[in-house]
C-alpha cells in the first residue's frame, strides 16, 4: 500500500465537494460522517435494509455498498436535495398525508426509493409497488401506508 | 474493512496487468464484493475499479443471430431491454426476481457470474470453511443447512451458488468470455462453475488476472422466446434468494417437444443444467406425465446434504411447474411478481 488517501470530488445534491478520503470509504460514510449529510441513514450497512438508499445519476443505489471514489464525477441526490425551493417533493407530502411512518428511520431511504420507483414507471399497481420496493425494509411494518402514499404520489406525478 | 490500494486503469490491458498482481480484485458494482470486504471474509490489498471501462458496457447483436453482453451491462438495464426480454424471456424474468431494484442498478453481469456463496459459515469468519480457509473443516455439514446443495456436493462443501441469471443462461449454452495475459478465450458457462471436490475455493476457470469480458448467447437461444419461463422459490414473496429455482424453455410442435432446454437454481455449486432430464423431453409429448419424467431425471442423483431433503421433492415440482408454464407460453407481460409461482401462471392460486 503506498498512500493512506486519495482525492475524491464529489457533485451533492447540485454542491461541489473536494474530498480525501481513505479509499475504503463507502459513499454512505462520506455522507454522513464527513459532509454532514445524516438524512441517508445507515441500516444494515450490508446491502439488506434499503435506507441508505440514493440516486446516482438519477437512479437509485444503496450508498453502504457504494464506495465514494466510484462516484466521482457523477451526480448524487439524498433526501437533503429532494425538496425545490421550500417546497417539499410530491412523494415526501404523499408520505406525510398517508402517516406512511412509524418511528421514520427507513423513511429517507423509503422516499428516495419511491421516487426512483415512479420515475421507472414501476408504480402501475399496489402489487408492483410493493415488488419495486422490497429493497427498503420496515421495521414498524408501516407498508400498507407506504404503498398508498406511493400510490397517490404517482397519480400526482403523472397528472 | 481493511483499507487498500484504489486504481482506476483506462483499458482493459492495463487493469489486467494491475489485477494479476497477488492480492488484488476487480471492482465493478460491488454489491457482493464490499459486502465481503467487511465483514473480512475478503480483504485485498488493491482493488482495480473497471466500472468506467467504456468497450464493456455494450449489449451487441452479432453476426448470424448471436447477442453479446458486456461484462459491466447493469441487471436492471439489460432486463429492461425491450429486445432483450422479448428474445430471452427467461433470462429477464431470473434478473427482476433477483435482488432490489437499488442492487439491480448497481450489479453488472460479469459480477453475477463471480458472486460469491450465501452460505453463512462461509460468512462467518469465526467458522470453519473449506471454501473461505481450504483445510479448515465444514460448520455447515451438521450445522444449519436446511438450503443447502441437494446436487454436486462433497464432503468439503456443501454451499450453492445464488445466482438467479445464471440459471436460464446455462440453460441457453451461454458462453463466458475472458480476456487474461495470454489472450481472449471461450468457456462455455456450464463448464465456468467448478463443482467443490476437494477443492472447493476453486469456484471457477479464472485464472489470476482474467477478466470476464462478455456473456454470449447463441443465435438457437433466441428460439425458445415463446415458451421460455424462469420460477424461484423464495421464503418470503420477494427479495430472496432461491430456495430452489428452475428456467424452462421448449420448442413445441403438434405436440410434441422438438427442442428444450432445463437448468436448476439453489441446489448446487453452480447453475445445474438438466441434460438427462432434456433428453426425457425431446420428442416426447408435451404433457405433464412427461415433465413429471424429466423432473425425476433432473434429481435422479439428488441426495440430501443435511437438513435439506425436502429441496429434493420441491425442485421436482419447480421444474413440472416451470415446464407447464413454459409450455402455456410465455406471458405477454411479466407478472407483477417476476418468477413467482404464485403469480400469473394458469392453473396457479393467488393465495397458494
Amino acid at each position: 500500500m503506498t498512500k493512506t488517501t486519495i482525492p475524491v470530488h464529489l457533485d451533492i445534491n447540485g454542491r461541489h465537494h473536494d474530498l480525501q478520503l481513505e479509499p475504503r470509504v463507502t459513499l454512505l460514510d462520506a455522507l454522513r460522517d464527513r459532509l454532514g449529510l445524516t438524512g441517508t441513514k445507515k441500516g444494515c450497512d450490508h446491502g439488506q435494509c434499503g435506507a441508505c438508499t440514493v440516486h446516482v445519476d438519477g437512479e437509485r443505489v444503496l450508498a453502504c455498498l457504494t464506495l465514494a471514489a466510484q462516484v466521482e464525477g457523477r451526480t448524487i441526490t439524498t433526501i437533503e436535495g429532494l425538496a425545490r425551493e421550500g417546497e417539499m417533493h410530491p412523494v415526501q407530502a404523499a408520505f406525510l398525508e398517508q402517516d406512511a411512518f412509524q418511528c421514520g428511520y427507513c423513511t429517507p431511504g423509503q422516499i428516495m426509493s419511491a421516487v426512483a420507483c415512479i420515475r421507472e414507471g414501476h408504480a402501475g399497481s399496489d402489487d408492483e409497488i410493493r415488488e419495486y420496493m422490497a429493497g427498503n425494509l420496515c421495521r414498524c411494518g408501516a407498508y400498507p401506508h407506504i404503498v398508498a402514499a406511493i400510490r397517490q404520489a404517482a397519480l400526482e406525478v403523472q397528472s | 474493512m481493511r483499507d487498500f490500494d484504489y486504481i482506476r486503469p483506462a483499458t482493459i490491458p492495463d487493469a489486467i496487468a494491475a489485477a494479476a498482481e497477488p492480492g488484488s480484485a476487480y471492482l465493478a458494482g460491488g454489491t457482493n464484493l464490499l459486502d465481503l470486504m467487511k465483514g473480512g471474509i475478503t480483504s485485498p490489498e488493491r482493488i482495480v475499479d473497471i466500472s468506467r471501462l467504456p468497450e464493456l458496457n455494450r449489449i451487441e447483436r452479432l453476426d448470424g443471430g448471436g447477442l453479446r453482453i458486456g461484462a459491466l451491462v447493469r441487471n436492471a438495464d439489460l432486463a429492461h431491454d425491450p429486445a432483450f426480454a422479448k428474445s430471452y424471456p427467461a433470462v429477464a424474468e431470473a434478473l427482476l426476481s433477483g435482488a432490489s431494484a437499488q442492487l439491480r442498478n448497481a450489479a453488472t453481469v460479469g459480477g453475477n457470474l463471480l458472486q460469491r456463496t450465501r452460505c453463512s459459515y462461509f460468512y462467518d469468519t469465526a467458522s470453519a470453511c473449506n471454501r473461505r480457509q481450504p483445510g479448515a473443516g465444514c460448520d455447515a455439514l451438521g450445522g444449519e443447512n436446511r438450503l443447502h446443495a441437494v446436487l454436486g456436493w462433497s464432503d468439503a462443501c456443501i454451499a450453492t451458488h445464488p445466482s438467479d441469471f445464471c440459471v436460464p443462461l446455462v440453460a441457453l449454452d451461454a458462453v463466458v468470455e475472458i480476456e487474461g495475459k495470454k489472450g481472449r478465450r471461450h468457456v462455455t458457462l456450464e463448464e465456468f462453475h467448478r463443482l467443490p471436490g476437494e477443492t472447493p475455493q476453486r469456484e471457477n476457470a479464472l485464472e489470476p488476472g482474467d477478466l470476464i469480458v462478455a456473456v454470449r448467447l447463441p443465435a438457437e437461444a433466441a428460439s425458445f422466446s415463446a415458451n421460455a419461463r424462469y420460477l424461484k422459490v423464495r421464503e418470503r414473496t420477494s427479495y430472496a434468494f432461491a430456495v430452489v429455482s428452475a428456467a424452462a424453455a421448449l420448442v413445441v410442435d403438434g405436440g410434441k417437444i422438438r427442442a428444450a432446454r432445463l437448468a436448476l437454481g439453489g441446489v448446487a455449486a453452480k447453475p445445474w443444467r438438466a441434460r438427462t432430464a432434456e433428453a426425457v423431453l425431446l420428442g416426447a409429448d408435451a404433457s405433464e406425465a412427461t415433465f413429471a419424467s424429466a423432473a425425476d431425471a433432473a434429481l435422479a442423483d439428488a441426495s440430501p446434504s443435511g437438513d435439506n431433503a425436502f429441496k429434493i421433492e420441491l425442485a421436482r415440482r419447480i421444474v413440472v411447474r416451470a415446464l407447464m408454464s413454459a409450455l402455456s407460453g410465455t406471458p405477454e407481460r411479466l407478472p407483477a411478481l417476476p418468477a413467482s409461482p404464485f403469480s400469473n401462471i394458469p392453473g396457479a392460486r393467488h393465495d397458494a
